[in-house]
């Protein structure tokens, strides 16, 4: 075999290549984006657009890096959209309907995410069910289940301005006059962490051995029922953060709402490098790809895109992820 | 042998990285067998590839039936006559025989699909070739060897002019092997061209009248089968020459204490009432024909499968295997026979593949310490001579000898003492054979003990100190090596009770 250099002087870049194409490419789309809706208009060049993107973010990146685990393994959890909905309104409605301390709130809407987390891991994992399925049903329950527990009520968390509106300024302070977007710090060190969980970590590593090959992982000795759990669990717990990271940022929420928004999370995921079929997919990776998403949710108003055409565009740009992840599995087989 | 059907001259083709065709040259008559040979990675395939039209050639010419050709599909290859049967089966599970051979090209009726029709057909056409098929039968419902000659007939059935025949050998019995001799012949007399592409050398003599050998992506040279000897053909190979001898005493010591022993194991159809001891430092053949149970008998022992009764010792000591984990806990290591599928994960680095069953040994806290894991990774990579730029590298990008070399790393890391091969050289060029060979008996001196499940008779007869030999699911024999020959392996592989 003659060892000639593969690919061009641009993937031969060591810091290319340690980084990863595709995530340079993302970045360098999403730079291209901003400005694209800077130039498109005068008023998105502002500082509230910046804390209404982050907004965004929040819960989609949370969403996102939940469900990459899921995706790494080979599986998926549709039921985060309608589930980060559930959860929050549950533990929102016990603050404001029930006069329960918001701490109680809180650790209910992280509760009821770990709870379903660990029944989707149950369900895909001991069950054998195929993801895809297991957790539109879930997502079916979560839905019937968040309109029973608030007796079909909307939710509002407390406003920033009375006693119990702490949790908003979690995710966004006011010094002065101005407001900080708080919740990017959150989201940077949870990045970080779970980075370091997905690719230093045994559970990481195991993870990314069953969706790139499960059988080959069993009969290596890893317990492959408890990690492909451990990943829905994850997801679970992240969408409960997401739950709050949304109550913080937005007004009322309907029971049975929130259903679509998995897709904005998983798209995010996707258009950050993760595999659909499972075995790659980065933290990092997904934040980008959620910025994108955020970014696009955001900007397509100020050019006067109504919501049903940014449905479409959101839409097509997946189609488009989607297959860049096809031609990259086209590559390895 | 009649006229040339078809020439390719000076073909090149690059990949990125990889120069894979260097300039090579291949002739094929009409009513010949033409062997193609070469280790794994000498091109052979890319080759077939180039020809068929799955590549592009960057250089040279293909002359088909007198006139320049360049397929841009294997379709358009096959509508010209130029078939491949491959090695991997490409059936669909689901359908049915018939179904499957039409697929594509369905014989229609109006609007609708006539599978009566097809059914006709395809039994006409495996009557034509002797094959005792049932066209409605489901696919995923015959053996590999039928499954196989289902995929000759298909191919044969595109009126083809010539066909390549891709290890076809690989999974078949003896007996299909003979039946598919027996098909080949027929096309010759017909006068196709055949292109056969096989590491079998016992083959190439009995079936094939002209050998081109391939290595490293260049050509080195054609001779007339009959006019060259075995040596001559591996030379031409590797530049070395092997020599296959069989194995004439045990190499383990009378009073070796049995490590494993694996009383009346049950598991479904294929593994029943089995029982057998391996002792340390010994490697235990198992031999017989396809479908014997050999594999499940290592799936169920190492609990990979379920098994249904049956009492496992190990060093004495009862142990209970439900599942991988506990075998592995045990200090078993198993070596599946389709690496790509059970054994290794082929997107990840060696390094990474060297620790999976281990990984609890390389952590600094919650963290994996990778600079531990490669070390340890590059020591096996240095003990058993891997071949590879670096212990970073993916698997995907190894040859077969070298990913095998690393599913061995995975549990010596481990350090399991037993270990099953599940047909360790399957698939894996002569040079590396020798290697996994040698390598294997390196381990059993050292006092590791194991299990080697081979189909191959002259593998069996060179490796084991004892040799178990089974048959529909049952032990039918076990051989000292000192006894062992083909015929009593044989005899007793074929004892249906």
């Amino acid at each position: 075999m003659t060892d000639k250099k593969k690919g061009n002087a641009f993937t031969n870049n060591p810091l290319v290549r340690a980084v990863g194409v595709q995530k340079i490419v993302v970045l360098l789309v999403l730079i291209l984006l901003i400005v694209f809706f800077c130039a498109m208009s005068p008023s998105f060049r502002k500082y509230s657009t910046v804390l209404s993107i982050l907004d965004y973010t929040y819960y989609l990146a949370f969403l996102g890096m939940g469900v990459t685990f899921c995706l790494i393994t080979g599986g998926v959890d549709l039921s985060i959209g309608t589930g980060m909905f559930c959860y929050a309104i549950i533990g929102g409605y016990l603050i404001t309907h029930m006069g329960m301390p918001v701490i109680v709130g809180i650790l209910v809407t992280l509760g009821c995410g770990l709870i379903m987390g660990t029944v989707n891991g149950l369900i895909v994992s001991r069950g054998g069910h195929a993801p895809f399925l297991a957790t539109l049903c879930t997502m079916m329950i979560v839905r019937g289940l968040g309109a029973i527990a608030t007796n079909s009520t909307s939710v509002t968390w407390p406003a920033a301005n009375v006693a119990n509106g702490w949790t908003r300024k979690i995710f966004k302070i006011t010094i002065g006059d101005t407001k900080f977007p708080l919740g990017l710090v959150w989201v940077i060190l949870l990045a970080i962490l779970l980075s370091l969980l997905l690719n230093r970590t045994k559970a990481g590593r195991y993870i990314i051995a069953i969706g790139s090959n499960k059988e080959a992982a069993r009969l290596s000795g890893v317990n492959v029922a408890n990690y492909q759990m451990l990943a829905y669990i994850i997801c679970g717990l992240m969408t409960g953060l997401a739950g709050l990271a949304y109550s913080s940022a937005f007004q009322s929420m309907a029971p049975s709402g929130g259903g679509g928004i998995e897709l904005n999370a998983i798209g995010g995921a996707i258009i950050g490098g993760t595999s659909m079929s499972g075995g790659s997919g980065s933290i990092a990776g997904t934040i980008l790809g959620v910025f994108i998403m955020s970014v696009l949710q955001t900007g397509l108003p100020f050019i006067g895109i109504q919501a049903n055409y940014q449905q479409i565009i959101i839409g097509l740009v997946l189609i488009v992820a989607v297959y860049i992840d096809v031609l990259k599995n086209k590559r390895l087989a | 042998m009649g006229d040339v059907i078809l020439t390719m001259k000076g073909i090149d083709k690059s990949f990125p990285g990889v120069h894979a065709l260097d300039h090579v040259d291949l002739e094929v008559r009409k009513g010949e067998v033409h062997a193609l040979m070469g280790e794994n990675g000498a091109g052979k395939s890319t080759l077939m590839k180039v020809l068929t039209g799955i590549y592009k050639k960057d250089e040279g010419t293909i002359t088909y039936e007198g006139k320049e050709v360049e397929f841009s599909n294997p379709r358009e290859a096959q509508d010209a006559g130029i078939v491949i049967v491959h090695q991997e089966l490409n059936m669909m599970g689901h359908l049915t025989v018939a179904q499957n051979i039409f697929i594509g090209r369905e014989i229609m009726k109006g609007k609708l699909i006539d599978d009566r029709k097809m059914n006709e057909e395809a039994k006409k056409l495996f009557d034509r070739l002797g094959i005792d098929i049932d066209p409605t039968e489901t696919m995923s419902r015959l053996t590999v060897g039928k499954q196989q000659m289902c995929e000759i007939a298909k191919a044969i059935s595109h009126d083809a002019k010539v066909i390549i025949f891709d290890e076809p050998s690989a999974a078949l019995t003896e007996a299909e092997i003979e039946e598919l001799f027996k098909i080949i012949r027929d096309l010759r007399e017909k006068q196709l061209g055949i292109v056969y592409i096989s590491h079998r050398m016992d083959e190439i003599k009995v079936i094939t009248d002209r050998v081109t050998v391939m290595r490293d992506g260049g050509y080195v040279g054609t001779l007339i089968t009959e006019d060259c000897t075995k040596d001559d053909i591996i030379n031409m190979m590797v530049g070395r020459v092997i020599y296959e001898e069989p194995k004439t005493e045990s190499a383990v010591a009378p009073d070796a204490p049995v490590v494993l022993k694996v009383e009346h194991l049950n598991a479904g159809r294929m593994v029943r009432d089995v029982s057998f001891e391996l002792r340390k430092g010994e490697i235990l053949g198992f031999s017989g024909l396809m479908g014997a149970g050999r594999t499940e008998t290592a799936r169920a022992l190492f609990g990979a499968d379920p098994k249904d009764s049956g009492d496992v010792y190990i060093n004495g000591k009862k142990v209970d295997i439900k599942k991988p984990q506990d075998a592995v806990r045990n200090g078993i290591g198993y070596l599946s026979e389709d690496r790509k599928r059970y054994g290794i994960v082929v997107d990840k680095t060696i390094a990474e593949n060297s620790t999976m069953a281990s990984l609890e040994r390389f952590m600094k806290g919650i963290f994996i310490d990778k600079k531990k894991e490669n070390e340890a990774a590059q020591e096996y990579v240095d003990a058993l001579n891997t071949k590879t730029p670096g212990v970073d590298q993916l698997v995907v990008n190894l040859s077969g000898g070298n990913q095998q070399k690393v599913v061995i790393a995975k549990w010596l890391v481990r350090n399991c003492d037993i270990l099953i091969f599940d047909e360790p050289t399957r698939g894996i060029d002569v040079g590396a054979k020798s290697e996994i060979y040698t390598l294997m008996n390196k381990l059993a001196a050292e006092g590791k003990s194991i299990i080697m499940i081979s189909s191959e008779m002259t593998e069996i007869l060179r490796m084991s100190d004892r040799i178990v030999v089974m048959c529909e699911g049952k032990k039918t024999g076990e051989l000292g090596i000192e006894e062992a020959t083909q015929e009593k392996i044989m005899h007793a592989a074929t004892l249906r009770n």
